[in-house]
């Protein structure tokens, strides 16, 4: 199962421990995590589903190529990391 | 007269309470070090709403029934999924405005971009207006101080709550006598130099940069609109534009609660340069229904103030005698006389988007 991380910083704000999903995209991995913190969802997307504009998702350490329906493919040894983008500080 | 007062800025919430020889301090900080760009005391049930635009994280509003010493996150407006395929999805930018109606009426939020929403359970849930969502003239829209338009003043009749008048920047004036259920534009008398000749007077791009009622005389309306003042005596309907000096362009605006004749501007340089006149920190105040102007300086920095006032950046409290007024430069300046003199409170806040009177 993919472990998803997010950057401390949300910690201002919320709780948002690292969480082991299941999930064969960005998108399915995420939705998991939003089902057991459904407060942490519109921090990371918008209402239709977009990353914030100022949110950035890596895969193994890249970053992710879809950010409007968030495609992109996850295995189960790979690691989720959401970071804030330095553009919105 | 008030004792606390609310100052959202780029960087917190503060809130300032008036001690038992008069003078005020910072009694409580919230959200430091995020944008509050609008905070609303609902007078009818000492509720406390904070909308912040978190850089990364979006908009977010909460609310506190202890007058900012603690807060509970409750839910944002969201926009629906395109009707027409290829439309653009919007989502929500941020709150620009909160208002209540009267007696057990509605929270009314106004959002970038472009939305009008209600809530009638004290933000836990939101429904956007779609009577003005939909209606045609809103593709006209375009952004005024934003890249999208926004709603940043709503003025809920407090002699008929389901009669609302909204600012929108740039998207003119509107008015529902039905609680929102239709809507028409009111601009008469209103121009636009920004726009080609033919459509100077076209009322879906009008700028109004505020809109207020007077409360105790609720034919009344004042606006800071970006071409001018203008003020009404027939609850919106028409408009005739009055002249403060030293400038007709401002966005701030501060209406009495009673006196139908008494209202306070704050001029700057047009157009995109909006700073004071000279570097002089000016409040225009008519107390004749904008036949005549004073220009209040009392207090006020004379040289080299760079000062911008924003839209919610000055209020006057219920008494009609008490203003408080913030700037971009975190300057916070109280007036106890109708804005005779001005004391300066801080000269060191992060920039400030909005002062409410608790």
């Amino acid at each position: 199962m993919p472990n998803v991380s997010f950057t401390s910083n949300l910690n201002r704000h919320l709780e948002c421990p690292d969480l082991a999903v299941a999930g064969e995209t960005v998108s399915e991995a995420l939705e998991a995590v939003f089902e057991s913190n459904p407060r942490l969802r519109s921090y990371i997307v918008d209402e239709q589903g977009r990353l914030r504009q100022h949110v950035v998702v890596f895969v193994a350490g890249q970053s992710i190529q879809d950010r409007e329906r968030l495609s992109d493919m996850v295995t189960d040894d790979q690691d989720i990391f959401v970071m804030q983008a330095l553009s919105g500080g | 007269m008030s004792d606390r007062l609310y100052v959202g800025t780029r960087k917190g919430l503060f809130v300032y309470r008036r001690g038992g020889d008069g003078t005020w301090s910072v009694e409580t900080k919230s959200f430091i070090g995020d944008p509050v760009t609008m905070v609303f005391p609902d007078r009818r049930d000492g509720t406390l709403y904070a909308a912040l635009d978190l850089g990364h994280f979006g908009p977010k509003l909460h609310r506190s029934e202890d007058a900012a010493a603690s807060w509970q996150e409750v839910s944002i407006p969201q926009y629906p999924k395109p009707d027409v395929e290829g439309e653009e999805a919007k989502a929500l930018k941020m709150i620009w405005c909160l208002e209540a109606a009267v007696g057990d009426g509605a929270l009314w939020a106004g959002t970038v971009p472009g939305g009008l929403f209600r809530s009638d359970d004290r933000g836990e849930s939101w429904t956007l207006n779609e009577p003005l969502w939909d209606d045609p003239s809103r593709t006209n829209w375009f952004g005024g101080g934003f890249d999208d338009p926004g709603i940043h003043s709503i003025a809920v009749d407090p002699e008929d709550r389901r009669r609302l008048v909204l600012g929108i920047s740039c998207g003119g004036l509107w008015i529902s006598e039905d609680d929102g259920r239709s809507w028409r534009a009111s601009t008469e008398g209103m121009y636009a130099e920004y726009m080609p000749p033919e459509r100077r007077e076209d009322p879906d791009i009008q700028d109004p940069h505020r809109v207020m009622q007077c409360a105790g005389a609720p034919d009344t309306f004042w606006v800071q609109h970006h071409n001018g003042a203008f003020r009404s005596t027939d609850r919106g309907a028409s408009w005739t534009e009055i002249h403060p000096p030293p400038s007709k362009f401002g966005f701030a605006l501060a209406v009495h609660p009673r006196d139908p004749k008494t209202a306070w501007l704050v001029p700057l340089v047009k157009d995109e340069c909006r700073v004071p006149v000279d570097g002089k920190v000016v409040v225009a105040r008519t107390r004749d229904g904008g036949e005549s102007f004073e220009q209040l300086v009392n207090g006020l920095p004379q040289a080299d103030a760079y000062d911008c006032i924003y839209r919610h950046a000055l209020e006057v409290d219920k008494t009609g005698d008490t203003l408080a007024m913030g700037s971009t430069t975190g300057s916070l300046w109280m007036s106890r006389n109708q804005g005779d003199s001005f004391k300066t409170l801080s000269k060191h806040l992060p920039p400030i988007y909005c002062v409410r009177f608790g």
